[in-house]
């Protein structure tokens, strides 16, 4: 069944055939050219399939068992925080109230839909330390460009006209993605020998021509950056804004809080440390937390608390009256589904359940540290930077490739073989043949011996005859595509 | 506390023991004490299940939802009946918890899935290259935007007043990291005007924006406004209402280079907004600059057919500063369940079901107009939204509907001034005859008790 | 094929080439960044008539995994580009130096032609990059 000829909905259309019942058409009819232009109107139907209702089920169940999943197996994407989502969040997720509620309901009919969203704000900004969180931003990208049009907006509102924005060279590409975006210029800070910010390199680019510093600690590389403080003050001292990417926050929620190691902006993925499912490749949220100084140019709306008079019950407002607000990044008022879900998940763990998933996800990471710093993993994997992680840690394969022939992509593809989403390869571009392993808290200990023993098979295998590595996977649906002749020539869509 | 992790203190003690350490504190030696957090994080403590899922059912019971009222509301986002397939399909676990096809040897299930979706919306754009998906529609318009500055080099972009007021908006800031600005072309009889959007155009617009149909319902005149919109130049960008393709022609047709748009219709919920998905369709010569995932078809080494992510070169992960977006998670589960719809409804169903709503709007104009002190805003040709003036305050009226348990549409004043109590009133094949006629009825009573000032008692 | 650096062309340490005939240079890129880049996919030439600088880039050259700006060995005006790597962008791995180049340009300084590499300088620089 995996290993079917893979067939689109679209070829198997058949003429006549349907799922769908469309209503009965209970008006006065009049005919369609009376009503639109015959011009305006479309000569054919659009050439969508035509099937039934069990083809379509059996279509989509199959092709989806050519998917490795979460919820099957062990999923150590670096920087992904691939970490179990909780099922009860689907349930609540699915409740009318939340789910059939129009975007534009008055806001005395979404009272429950606003109080969630408030109270989301008011977790996010007790977490990350900063007290005024808009949760618009669909998706950690989407939060970075907010941070910098907040920035832009801020130096503007202050007479201030910059053009650079600084990230480590080891950031990732969302970040100098955005930077371009916002209209400034990416300039690379260099990393030292710890794996944290070159604060030398940093003292020498941080002029008053800089408008923000991006930063993620941990860092990608998995280590905390020790003088963040340092920096913060080095980069306040120019009146830039320090802007922390939320994508690594799993390693330390009720720890340390961004806001308190001197972020004037944070973005949190929703769909990372709060547990919101991945989708294939989303839906996701970035709400965003912002110090004080930033908070006028918030994005619009904000969800408001209003206190009640006379004794009455607050109530909750969308407050459009936001004069200096950079104004909206999309329609409405962001992903309310996924709200649903993180804050079921934040009242499911509570505080010291949250801080408890981070401590759990470090010493995680830093037990399967430990297995791979022993045998061959040990000698063909070194660490990169040689010190304890947090909830995730890079290695290099340089010497696997020097020394077995093996690259990265080849212990990869070899992984799948046994039953293992590999982890993150080819980022951070800083280490060579790196390989970024993140396995969260939600593993058990057993599953993260297996993987460390899957990984010495590989590398046993591999001093053996590498070219076993170098052709895998085998038992998976397809095998190693050629993605050279896909670019080259791109068929983006089934030819009809 | 509910917790789902498993490690027990035997596993703790066995961790660190390898690990070396004497306690987890001592893996956050590190952290300089000045950042440590020396106090719990005050937050209320963790729940039962059970408990959690009375706190979210109590605070859904207090949202007015489209099965709590007869709903009009439409703007962007619409109450269409999503299949039980979609739902059953969508919350398996091989599609609802993987992420991005990274490894395509073991993510066939998701590429394929998005080679469907980007055929379907060539299908319905009448455009021949469409990426997997963006967030939602207005940052759809906002990032054909990007690629409008990208490819002509120009500073700006000129908007029709029929464009969504929140994509416009967006727009307006997206404007400020591109460095362009953005000028509004006006609408005449509900529709764009042909003599602005000629006047308007020149050597510096990169690209013109147009809605279809527009916001105000009204089927845009493509074929008069699309030589035009291009005369000097510029990118034609369509924002489209997929559901309305099914009769209308696409905007590919009249030679848009972009259509772009908001996919809440197909199949996924109303959710307060979101998550939905944001389709992106364009001619070929802009395939290198489209943002988003794109999945293309290709074989593998024993000559199998299979799908990978493509022009990869385009995104952040490797262009990083010049890719052509900074986007990275989008909406892939939204734009499966949009697939599924579009099989459900399929080749017939789509066309049966514009035909539906085309029939039942103009029923529902007609009723409308008929009423005293309701006016059509405008006499075009409409699929599933119009929008008539009232000569009564739109918000009282609005609150006497809901009394009567109907939700009568969304106000226009704040969006176009120039109809301080304009309504847009929304059809879709949930609204049937016979809540069309009761939203009728509703609203006469509704014009007249606010006309004669009646101050009875409403609830709001 | 194997690495190799023909004797009759002088080179960048961006690891581009030149050929120079008659006041006019034919550019490419070496053995060494073909192989780094690995298949090539797309190729997005300047204009004839455009100018090039030394030292800058005047064109990108993308495998499935990367993307590499092509420096301009010397400075000139563009008289001639290869459509054949257009079409065909595999070209450039299989031939670097001659199906492979990428444009011809007619020189403004010819003179600059003292600062490039020779074959064996350019070998002896990847040598200390190892």
């Amino acid at each position: 069944m995996q290993r079917d000829r893979a067939v689109t909905i679209f070829e198997k259309s058949v003429s006549g055939r349907r799922a769908a019942v469309v209503p009965e058409i209970d008006v006065p009819v009049k005919p369609l050219e009376q009503l639109i232009p015959r011009d305006m109107l479309r000569a054919e139907g659009p050439r969508l399939p035509e099937v039934s209702e069990p083809e379509i089920v059996r279509h989509y169940n199959r092709i989806s068992r050519r998917n490795f999943d979460l919820d099957t197996g062990f999923y150590p994407l670096g920087s992904c925080t691939m970490k179990h989502n909780p099922k009860v969040n689907e349930r609540v997720a699915a409740l009318p109230g939340h789910a059939r509620l129009h975007p534009l309901t008055p806001p005395q009919r979404a009272q429950g839909a606003l109080e969630l969203m408030w109270l989301l704000q008011a977790s996010l900004a007790e977490i990350c330390g900063l007290p005024h969180v808009s949760l618009q931003p669909s998706a950690g990208a989407h939060g970075e460009l907010a941070g910098l049009l907040l920035t832009r907006a801020y130096h503007e509102d202050r007479g201030e006209a910059r053009h650079k924005v600084l990230t480590p060279d080891t950031a990732h590409g969302t970040n100098p993605a955005t930077v371009t975006m916002a209209g400034y210029e990416a300039v690379k800070v260099a990393t030292d020998e710890r794996g944290g910010i070159d604060v030398d390199d940093l003292r020498t680019k941080a002029d008053d021509d800089v408008a923000c510093l991006m930063l993620t600690n941990p860092n990608t590389l998995g280590l905390f950056d020790e003088r963040i403080v340092e920096i913060a003050e080095i980069v306040h001292g120019t009146g830039a804004t320090l802007y922390y990417d939320g994508a690594n926050l799993n390693a330390v929620m009720g720890i340390s809080r961004p806001g308190d190691m001197g972020f004037d902006i944070v973005h949190v993925n929703l769909h990372k440390s709060f547990s919101q499912p991945h989708g294939g490749g989303g839906p996701g949220a970035g709400p965003i937390a912002v110090s004080e100084r930033i908070e006028p140019f918030l994005p619009r709306p904000q969800v408001v608390k209003v206190e009640g008079s006379n004794g009455t019950e607050p109530h909750f407002e969308l407050d459009f009256d936001r004069p200096k607000s950079i104004g909206r990044l999309r329609g409405f008022q962001g992903n309310f589904g996924v709200f649903v879900r993180s804050y079921a998940y934040i009242l499911s763990l509570g505080g010291d359940g949250l801080r408890e998933a981070s401590e759990t996800a470090v010493l995680n990471a830093n037990y399967l540290l430990a297995l791979m710093r022993k045998g061959r993993a040990g000698k063909y994997l070194p660490i990169a930077f040689d010190r304890t992680c947090k909830h995730e840690f890079v290695l290099s394969g340089q010497r696997a490739k020097r020394e077995l022939g093996v690259k990265t992509l080849d212990i990869a593809k070899r992984l799948l073989d046994h039953g293992f989403h590999p982890p993150t390869v080819y980022f951070p571009l800083l280490v060579d043949e790196a390989l970024m392993v993140e396995p969260t808290e939600t593993e058990a200990k057993e599953t993260l011996d297996a993987f460390a023993a899957a990984i010495d098979d590989i590398l046993a295998e591999a001093e053996r005859d590498p070219d076993v590595a170098q052709n895998a996977p085998y038992t998976t649906p397809v095998r190693r595509l050629d993605e050279v002749g896909a670019t080259r020539k791109p068929v983006v869509r089934q030819p009809l | 506390m509910t917790r789902y992790t498993s490690a027990t203190d035997a596993d703790r003690e066995q961790m660190l023991a390898a690990i070396g350490a004497s306690s987890v504190d001592e893996l956050f030696s590190d952290i300089p004490a000045g950042v440590r957090l020396d106090r719990p994080l005050e937050l209320p403590a963790g729940m039962t299940e059970q408990a959690v899922y009375e706190r979210l059912a109590e605070l859904a019971s207090r949202n007015t939802g489209a099965e709590d009222e007869i709903t009009f509301l439409g703007a962007g986002m619409y109450d269409h009946y999503v299949p039980a397939i979609v739902d059953s399909i969508t919350q398996r676990s091989e599609f609802l918890t993987p992420y991005t096809p990274y490894q395509p040897e073991i993510s066939q299930g998701t590429l394929q899935a998005m080679f469907e979706f980007q055929t379907s919306i060539s299908e319905l754009t009448g455009l021949p290259v469409a990426s997997a998906g963006l967030y939602e529609g207005p940052s759809s318009v906002a990032a054909a935007a990007y690629l409008a500055r990208g490819a002509t080099g120009r500073p700006k972009f000129l908007v029709s007043r029929g464009l969504h007021p929140h994509s416009r908006e967006a727009l307006e800031t997206y404007s400020a990291g591109y460095g362009t600005s953005v000028e509004d072309i006006a609408l005449a009889g509900g529709a764009t005007d042909l003599a602005a959007l000629e006047a308007a155009v020149d050597d510096d617009t990169a690209a013109v924006f147009l809605q279809q149909p527009n916001f105000l319902g009204s089927v845009e005149d493509l074929a008069a406004l699309a030589p035009v919109a291009k005369s000097t130049g510029a990118l034609l960008v369509v924002a489209v209402d997929a559901l309305t393709l099914g009769v209308l022609r696409p905007p590919g047709d009249f030679g848009a280079d972009v259509a772009v748009g908001e996919g809440q219709p197909l199949g996924n919920r109303l959710d307060y907004g979101g998550p939905s998905v944001g389709f992106f369709a364009a001619r070929e010569e802009h395939i290198r600059r489209m943002p988003g995932r794109i999945a293309g078809e290709t074989t593998d080494v024993d000559g199998r057919r299979g799908f990978v992510l493509t022009l990869q070169t385009r995104e952040q992960h490797i262009r990083r500063e010049k890719a052509t977006s900074n986007i990275c998670t989008s909406q892939q589960l939204n734009a499966l369940a949009a697939t599924i719809y579009l099989s459900w409804l399929g080749r017939p169903g789509i066309v049966e079901l514009g035909e539906l709503m085309t029939q039942r709007t103009a029923y529902a104009r007609e009723r409308l107009a008929a009423i005293d002190g309701v006016e059509p805003l405008h006499s075009r040709p409409a699929v599933r939204e119009f929008a008539v003036s009232l000569d009564a305050p739109v918000d009282g009226v609005l609150r006497r509907c809901a009394a009567d348990g109907i939700n009568a549409g969304y106000p226009l004043g704040h969006d176009y001034p120039e109809w301080p109590n304009g309504l847009l009133i929304a059809i879709t094949e949930r609204r049937t005859r016979a809540h069309i006629d009761l939203l009728a009825d509703a609203l006469e009573r509704a014009v007249a008790a606010e006309r004669a000032g009646t101050t009875e008692a409403v609830n709001a | 094929m194997a690495d190799n650096y023909p004797d009759d062309l002088l080179y960048h340490p961006e690891h581009d080439w030149v050929r120079i005939e008659d006041g006019e240079g034919t550019f490419g890129i070496t053995w060494y960044a073909q192989d780094a880049l690995g298949e090539v996919v797309f190729y997005d030439p300047p204009e004839v008539g455009a100018g090039v600088t030394k030292d800058q880039s005047y064109a990108e050259v993308e495998s499935v995994k990367a993307v590499s700006d092509v420096i301009a060995p010397l400075s000139g005006e563009v008289t001639a580009v290869n459509e054949a790597v257009s079409e065909t962008p595999e070209l450039v791995n299989e031939d670097p130096y001659t199906a492979g180049w990428l444009v011809k340009v007619k020189l403004s300084d010819p003179g600059e032609a003292e600062q490039l590499l020779s074959a064996q300088a350019y070998e002896d620089l990847l040598s200390a990059e190892d």
